[in-house]
């Protein structure tokens, strides 16, 4: 908090590169830097799963030409080795959620649309905002290093399961320093955005006339802000076992390899699981709340009518938030923690699902007599609401004690949670970068090339995680190196690995036409005006794209975010800084 | 930059806050469940141990209560600190704080020979369950008392020449690092009792 001095002057001279492009404190650029370091991990996250995909489809067999190229030792003459595979399972796990959707859905998007939204100039703490974006980058460049080290990255599931991940190889020391780093990341974020929302609303902007995707990501900020902490101290405490040799989290008598450990013992090994489900379950929840905010954002524009039930929409997204911290072990039926803390459990969970069968309700009710326009953004906000839907309903058998006992740890329960993030939360930030692309960048995206990305992608995306549906039934875990090609009860179903590796592969070669379509309409797409979507939320009346500072004059807000097709009225919508003429 | 946002300095009508205490609110909030977080992980510990020790039996009980007064004049000069400011009575202001400097350095020094007298005596985290949460919380703790002096002595140096530019947003400033070394001083009233008495 130094640069004091140079306040008032910096109004109308010239930025310099750095401060600008690198060390930018304006909340544009930095959801900028956010969506372009997302996208690039979610990018790779995908091809370290499109590697585990081969072995999958053709266990033990080498990897043509690629194989070769990841050095012997991890693929010797391109046969992937198990403890390969099991770090491109945890680190496909970490990078996707916290390196990938997280950053994209709530560090770009929150921050570049909330301000907007709300009829701000910018973020509350624009440095801090700064600080939390190369905290993530630092974050993020110490999990990829942590491939070049001996022994590998971390190795232990995404979860750092103890004791395994206590005795796993220095690249579960880069994880939990990485994982400090992006949590502080988060936590930053989460603190600037709380109190952007609450102090930066413009006049008018009332609580109840915040567009849903401003509740998503308060309420989102909010988990952030209260659920990574203990997360943090886990971390710390899993530190401590591995450098100081503690045993936080290491039972008396434990044997590695035919030796006892020298260690004091007497550490609870659930400890961890308790801690990593307390922050983990809300983190579900970070997921699917802001892609739900660009659902809403985007059905209403496209329906051309109000949203039905914006209220039930609000208090449902508290009502997730709040009982998210409370679900969180129904992730550790099988632990043997105990029957009735399971029921208790199991009850919180089938409560926690009403409110997210309440916003899809809402949505699906919102599509009723409107006026439809099937543009990409919709497209994708269409496929998002069936995909979230299975995906969610897959989810009540696990969340029972007495189901989940056979489905724990199969492919079932990859199947499910996929549904919700891959075609329902991806498919939701796809929705949003068409949408928001023309504000951001003054041009539109080509439609023809959306096409082609939107529908490969929609039955991809479902060849892939059917399937697993089917072999999580069968009994396959999920944790296989082989795709249980050693299992006799996996053998009826061992042929679908083909075509979900087939799929997957075919899945990456669609996201091709949409990373094109990206660059070609940032130089060569046509023009847009300021609205082009004809929409009313404050972030169109911006000048395109949003000059420093957003607003040529901040915006009085006069009505609520979804005045579509008033009756009498002239243009079928009403922006929300338009005065209500009696 | 901060030309265009307001209420960095004056309040928001609706919530009684400038944008500052806010944040210090919430990021407080954060670190209480970061605390709670080891907090309960000493809980589910200390009910799973076979045997766990009384915490005088090994801990220095009369250097850990010098170390909870000396913290807790340092709370009361921090608010004198921010009160001086508030008279216009800057030079107090200045020696309120450096007090309150002082006081986290004598409460790590402290922290420094009961750390080594342990060390001495071939106790170490790893030894047991106790000692791997005391050093552990405690040293949490310590490092956010580093993290409060870095504050306090950047108000106290060069980040006090606000005062003559902004002084409403000086005060604001050292009323919120003030809140958070209440917190500091919160934390240790709760580790002391836990880890040394109970």
């Amino acid at each position: 908090m130094s640069s004091e001095h140079s306040q008032g002057h910096d109004e109308h001279h010239q930025l310099s590169w750095w401060r600008t492009y690198v060390f930018a404190t304006d909340h544009k650029m930095i959801g900028l830097q956010y969506g372009i370091t997302a996208l690039f991990f979610l990018l790779f996250g995908f091809c370290l799963m499109m590697l585990m995909r081969w072995q999958l489809a053709y266990p033990g067999q080498p990897l043509p030409v690629i194989g070769k190229w990841l050095g012997s030792a991890n693929m010797p003459d391109g046969v992937m080795l198990p403890e390969f595979y099991n770090q491109l399972g945890a680190m496909h796990g970490t990078i996707m959620v916290f390196m990938g959707i997280v950053p994209l859905a709530v560090g770009a998007f929150g921050n570049y649309i909330v301000p907007l939204q709300i009829g701000a100039a910018d973020m509350a703490f624009p440095r801090i905002n700064m600080v939390s974006y190369w905290a993530f980058f630092v974050g993020g460049v110490v999990m990829l290093t942590s491939f070049f080290i001996p022994g590998g990255a971390a190795s232990s599931g995404w979860t750092s399961y103890t004791p395994l991940a206590d005795i796993a190889t220095t690249g579960q020391t880069f994880w939990i320093i990485g994982m400090v780093c992006l949590i502080t990341s988060s936590l930053l974020g989460a603190v600037n955005f709380i109190t952007t929302i609450i102090q930066l609303r413009t006049k008018g902007m009332t609580f109840m006339r915040l567009p849903f995707f401003v509740w998503a990501q308060f309420v989102t900020a909010f988990l952030l802000l209260l659920a990574f902490p203990p997360l943090e101290a886990a971390a710390i405490l899993q530190l401590m076992d591995r450098i100081a040799h503690t045993s936080f989290f290491l039972p008396s008598g434990l044997v590695v390899s035919g030796q006892p450990l020298e260690i004091s013992g007497g550490g609870s090994v659930l400890l961890w699981q308790h801690l990593f489900w307390f922050l983990a379950h809300p983190e579900v929840y970070v997921l699917i709340l802001p892609a739900m905010g660009v659902i809403a954002e985007i059905l209403a524009n496209n329906t051309r009518r109000p949203l039905s039930g914006y209220k039930s929409l609000v208090y449902s997204v508290l009502f997730i938030g709040f009982m998210s911290f409370i679900v969180w072990a129904h992730h550790m039926y099988l632990t043997g923690m105990g029957t009735t803390i399971s029921a208790f459990f199991q009850a919180t969970t089938m409560i926690i699902s009403i409110p997210s069968v309440i916003i899809l309700t809402v949505f699906f009710l919102s599509l009723w007599g409107g006026s439809i326009r099937f543009t990409i953004p919709m497209l994708f906000a269409l496929a998002f609401l069936p995909m979230f839907g299975i995906g969610g309903l897959t989810g009540l058998p696990l969340g029972l004690n007495i189901t989940d006992i056979p489905l724990h740890d199969t492919y079932y329960v990859i199947a499910h949670f996929h549904y919700i993030v891959a075609p329902g939360t991806i498919f939701a930030l796809f929705a949003g970068i068409y949408f928001w692309f023309p504000k951001i960048t003054g041009r539109r995206m080509n439609d023809v090339l959306g096409h082609i990305h939107f529908w490969p992608s929609l039955i991809c995306m479902n060849l892939i995680f059917m399937p697993m549906f089917i072999q999580g039934l069968a009994g396959v875990s999920r944790r296989l190196y082989d795709g249980g090609a050693e299992y006799a009860h996996a053998q009826g179903t061992l042929h679908l690995n083909v075509l979900i590796s087939w799929s997957a592969w075919i899945l990456a070669i669609f996201q091709l036409p949409f990373i094109f379509n990206l660059i070609w309409s940032l130089f060569k797409g046509p023009k847009s005006n300021d609205n082009p979507w004809e929409s009313t939320t404050l972030e169109w009346a911006t000048p395109t794209p949003p000059p420093h500072g957003n607003f040529v004059k901040i915006p009085e807000v006069f009505r609520g975010p979804y005045e579509y097709s008033l009756p009498g009225a002239k243009t079928d919508f009403a922006p929300q800084c338009q005065q209500i003429v009696t | 930059m901060s030309e265009f946002i307001p209420y960095i300095v004056e309040e928001r009508e609706e919530t009684g806050l400038y944008n500052a205490k806010m944040g210090i609110w919430l990021f407080l909030a954060s670190e209480v469940m970061l605390f709670g977080g080891l907090f309960s992980s000493y809980v589910m510990m200390r009910v799973g141990a076979l045997h766990w020790p009384h915490g005088s039996s090994i801990l220095n009980v009369p250097l850990a209560t010098l170390n909870t007064l000396v913290l807790i004049v340092s709370s009361v000069t921090m608010v004198l600190a921010w009160a001086s400011l508030r008279l216009n009575d800057f030079k107090k202001f200045r020696l309120n704080l450096g007090l309150t400097i002082l006081c986290a350095f004598i409460f790590l020094i402290v922290k420094y020979f009961e750390y080594t007298a342990k060390f001495h005596h071939h106790l170490f985290p790893k030894t047991s369950t106790f000692l791997a949460i005391y050093f552990t919380m405690t040293g949490l703790h310590a490092i956010h008392v580093i993290g409060g002096i870095i504050v306090n002595a950047y108000n106290f140096g060069p980040g006090s020449k606000m005062w003559k530019t902004q002084p409403h947003r000086f005060i604001n400033r050292i009323e919120v690092s003030g809140l958070y070394w209440h917190f500091v001083d919160l934390v240790w009233i709760f580790l002391f009792p836990v880890l040394y008495l109970l």
